[in-house]
């Protein structure tokens, strides 16, 4: 493609919006009923973390399971989602797909590190939280929102969006006091961050309103990390 | 909303597919077409009969493991030979569109009168006939009729093989693809230096570059034309749906602007076969029907362009 600079976006979408949207559709009808039960898990584990303490360091089981059950949500979008769905009518989702897979990995390597505990910050705690009900209430709202049914609701842990979004909530929440992890919990900012880009671009390119939401979380977090007391 | 005026000076070819094509530079021989049957035009390689109008798959038959999706593309298959229809063109570019193609094909029992028309497209030409095999597997048929080099990626290496496997048997036509007015210069160069039989363009009531070369260029060398993007990927449709249809599509027997879009596309002398896509059957009619009826001549053509354009 030598003359790629005469391309543009519209070009690179090779599928309709409502073959798209109806992909989430069919992820949510293989995955029934996981749906409450991921929305549950994430609520109550929100929850927990509003009434622990600021800073309160978690005992190496908690961050197990976070870490774990994370993993296992970025596994299941890779290769449910990415992979088996939207890689036949997108032929760049393999590489979207190994990216999540990777970033699943890497919440599994987190999971056997030392040494996290919650964010002491306000607005890191605040915005988190905030992101993290947005993540697991108000996304898979979108679809009503936007006129389709609500079988295509986005849900955290088995759509990428949400699942993104909610990553970047629980990457406020968390802080590591080791520098390893540290340096671990900054390189699981990139997967989420990109996607968010991807997705943004993606969903105007579709001439979605929905656009707006993927970057506005991403740009929301990543400034809170840089910028967040 | 702008209504355009009838033209009484205007002069139509009142082309009731009684005939041959008047517009087509190499008009049907014999042909006695019924008043049902579509108009055709011949490639000027072979003589062979083809429909004006194709059917893409772009976008509308990517529809990866959607089972209702992919049975409506069926029904379009079928509405399409149903019609008169037989090129069906696609891509291993287009995602999944291949499988649904084959998908459609082995439903409606390998209709005979399909002619397929594909692309291979890899910059590794060591894997172009894997490629080609791929695609033919997924179709579910015996070898293509028409094998084409996708977006001119690697045409130098590619062509050579094609116009093996055609000398061989394995295929019946070779040609070239572009789409949106890119690189016109280098379609040229291969249109007036390769013994190719068709050559893919862009071409629509607003993007008419090609009339000024490339298209004489074909009618010229005796190449075969099929036309992409006669709606701008529906952009153009979207643009003209906010307009009344003007009063000299009656004339030509129009009653959707895509019929007035298809109807000035295919009446180029140059072009053989335009392929709009789409993934429902009521469009897919209104489409065929362009093949139909009354068609404009050059004057009229010229006022289409210019009435749709001051849209």
């Amino acid at each position: 493609m030598a003359e790629w600079w005469t391309y543009r976006p519209s070009d690179f979408l090779m599928f309709s919006p409502r073959i798209y949207w109806r992909l989430f559709e069919s992820i949510n009808l293989f995955a029934w009923p996981l749906q409450p039960l991921l929305i549950a898990a994430g609520l109550g584990w929100l929850r927990l973390q509003s009434r622990g303490p600021a800073g309160t360091a978690w005992s190496r089981r908690t961050a197990l399971v976070l870490a774990l059950v994370l993993s296992l949500c970025w596994l299941f979008v890779a290769w449910a989602f990415l992979w088996q769905r939207f890689a036949p009518i997108q032929w760049v989702a393999t590489g979207y797909a190994t990216a999540f897979a990777l970033q699943g990995a890497g919440w599994l390597v987190l999971a056997w590190q030392d040494g996290l505990r919650a964010s002491t910050e306000v607005a890191r705690r605040r915005i988190g939280a905030g992101l993290g009900l947005w993540a697991l209430l108000a996304h898979p709202l979108l679809a009503l929102a936007d006129g389709r049914p609500w079988q295509q609701a986005e849900v955290f842990g088995l759509a990428p969006d949400p699942t993104a979004i909610g990553t970047l909530a629980v990457l406020l929440l968390v802080r590591a006091e080791a520098a390893r992890s540290r340096a671990w919990l900054r390189l699981l900012w990139l997967v989420p961050l990109g996607w968010c880009a991807v997705s943004a671009a993606t969903l105007a390119t579709m001439g979605s309103w929905q656009a707006a939401v993927p970057l506005a979380a991403a740009a929301l977090a990543a400034a809170t990390a840089r910028w967040g007391r | 909303m702008r209504i355009l005026a009838p033209d009484p000076q205007r002069r139509l070819c009142l082309l009731a597919c009684a005939g041959a094509a008047v517009t087509s530079a190499v008009p049907a021989k014999g042909q006695a077409q019924a008043p049902s049957a579509p108009l055709t035009r011949r490639v000027p390689s072979s003589g062979e009969a083809l429909p004006v109008i194709g059917l893409g798959s772009w976008i509308t038959f990517n529809v990866g493991q959607d089972g209702a999706a992919r049975d409506a593309c069926t029904q379009v298959v079928k509405a399409f030979f149903a019609d008169g229809g037989r090129l069906i063109d696609s891509s291993p570019m287009y995602g999944s569109s291949q499988p649904t193609i084959g998908h459609a094909l082995q439903q409606l029992g390998q209709p005979p009168a399909l002619f397929s028309a594909e692309k291979v497209w890899i910059s590794d030409v060591a894997r172009g006939q894997a490629q080609i095999e791929a695609s033919r597997l997924h179709w579910g048929v015996p070898r293509f009729d028409l094998m084409q080099v996708h977006n001119l990626l690697s045409w130098q290496l590619h062509l050579p093989r094609l116009l093996e496997m055609k000398a061989s048997g394995r295929l019946r036509y070779v040609g070239i693809t572009t789409s949106e007015g890119r690189r016109h210069a280098q379609i040229e160069e291969v249109m007036r230096t390769q013994p190719i039989d068709f050559v893919q363009i862009s071409y629509n009531l607003l993007d008419r570059e090609v009339e000024q070369r490339v298209l004489p260029l074909a009618q010229e060398r005796g190449i075969a034309v099929l036309v992409n993007r006669p709606f701008r990927e529906g952009a153009l449709l979207r643009q003209l749906a906010r307009h009344r249809l003007p009063a000299w599509a009656a004339d030509i027997d129009c009653t959707h602007w895509a019929q007035v879009a298809l109807k000035f596309v295919v009446t180029h002398p140059a072009v053989t076969c335009a392929i709009p896509a789409t993934s429902q059957v009521v469009h897919l009619r209104q489409n065929m029907a362009a093949a139909r009826g009354r068609m404009p001549d050059a004057a009229l053509r010229e006022r289409m362009a210019r009435d749709v354009a001051a849209l």
